[in-house]
């Protein structure tokens, strides 16, 4: 039977405060120093995305800065305050970049940056964040597979509302084989940020 | 007092982490579907040990008994947090990769088994060997069940090289062959385990053998 005095849990609990404290310290101190190399990696990721949809020789902004916060919008597929990105030339608009969710897919959400060009035509779509099954529905991943490459130059006219679903659904855009849903998802939320642009596009880069 | 060789061998072979010890098999299953992302993780797990061991073994004269458990999770999660605020900065690709498996080390039991069982009792030099080789032998382990699950999977090896290596590293990365569609299953879970069950067995049946060869008597030359 070992016998605790108060004196013992107050030097224990001491001890414990003791190690709290250096631990966080240190943790804070290495948060200080790496902050801003953190902030440039994932600056440089965002530039890298961006610029996957457009080239760079299309904008002469700093696009990763000219951003506009949107609120929830069901078109967009987002819940809460989403970042959009602004492309001009020469102070002309050139296109704009959503952040748009699929809600539907097989696995989960699907996060989107949907490019918009000032035609509404669209510029393209590169998924960046999703849960779908490897090797079956993670086509949609450029590495993976070119398929997300064909709603490059699409726009809600092209193809009309029809078209805008899988061909074994009577449209005109590919599944993936062995997976259906996750393309589903991923043309709703896509002909759906078309409309959203088509609906704020005088807001958007007023 | 035990000596460097023996901690060594047990660390690497007798009582190796992912194989005789089965500790920190979420990781280990999750990750291994390349040889880089293995590589990654045991790289951060091997760091986290020696570190961890070395300033247990440090601390243990002071610490309080009872305290010891909270302590030592102190020392792991601020350690882990260090560790991934590093590679945030350094690695951000390779972060982006290993994801949620980065702080997800603090749980991996071999750590605080390792601080508990071992660095707690002996002084600093044993200790660090003690993290350095137990780390090693998880490294060793999550490199290649990554690369088993990686050629059957894909049929490269180093794919993604330069995440961890550099621009330069793509050149790295082999492709078996360029035709091969991949085995799914190599890649999903169930492969890891699989794997990770061939891997057992290997190293099973590697203990065994000597055991079954008869006893030869070598007869003696006579005479000077």
């Amino acid at each position: 039977m070992i016998a605790i005095n108060r004196r013992d849990i107050l030097i224990s609990g001491a001890f414990l405060w003791l190690f709290a404290v250096v631990g966080t310290t240190l943790v804070a101190l290495t948060e200080f120093t790496t902050a801003d190399a953190i902030i440039e990696n994932e600056r440089q990721v965002l530039l890298r995305n961006l610029y996957a949809l457009l080239p760079a020789d299309r904008l002469d902004n700093d696009i990763a800065s000219d951003t506009l916060e949107l609120p929830a919008a069901s078109l967009l597929g987002t819940e809460s305050i989403s970042t959009a990105y602004r492309a001009r030339m020469q102070g002309k608009p050139v296109a704009v970049i959503f952040n748009s969710v699929a809600p539907d897919g097989y696995n989960g959400k699907i996060h989107l940056l949907v490019g918009v060009n000032i035609d509404a035509s669209l510029a393209g779509v590169r998924v960046i964040k999703h849960a779908e099954t490897p090797g079956l529905g993670d086509g949609i991943e450029i590495r993976k597979s070119p398929w997300i490459r064909s709603f490059d130059g699409k726009s809600l006219d092209n193809p009309e509302t029809d078209g805008w679903r899988v061909k074994r659904d009577g449209g005109e855009f590919d599944q993936l084989t062995g997976a259906t849903i996750t393309p589903r998802a991923i043309i709703a939320a896509v002909r759906n940020t078309l409309l959203y642009y088509r609906q704020n596009a005088d807001m958007i880069f007023e | 007092m035990t000596s460097n060789s023996e901690i060594t061998r047990n660390g690497l072979w007798g009582n190796n982490v992912a194989l005789v010890q089965l500790l920190g098999l979420c990781p280990l299953l999750a990750v291994t579907s390349t040889v880089v992302n293995g590589i990654g993780l045991g790289i951060a797990t091997l760091i986290t040990l020696v570190l961890s061991n070395t300033i247990v073994s440090l601390i243990r004269g002071f610490v309080r008994k009872e305290v010891r458990l909270p302590v030592f999770v102190l020392i792991i999660a601020s350690l882990v947090t260090i560790i991934e605020l590093a590679m945030k900065a350094l690695f951000y690709d390779l972060y982006l990769v290993l994801g949620i498996f980065i702080p997800l080390i603090v749980t991996n039991c071999a750590i605080i088994g390792r601080a508990e069982g071992f660095a707690s009792r002996n002084p600093v030099g044993p200790a660090a060997v003690d993290g350095l080789m137990m780390g090693l032998g998880f490294l060793v382990v999550l490199a290649l069940l990554g690369g088993l699950r990686e050629i059957i999977g894909f049929g490269t090896l180093f794919a993604n090289a330069e995440l961890m290596f550099g621009e330069g590293a793509q050149a790295l990365t082999i492709t078996l062959n360029p035709d091969y569609s991949g085995f799914l299953l190599a890649v999903l879970p169930p492969g890891a385990f699989f794997g990770l069950a061939i891997l057992i067995v290997a190293k099973n049946w590697i203990d065994l053998r000597p055991a079954e060869k008869p006893e030869t008597v070598t007869p003696v030359a006579e005479g000077a």
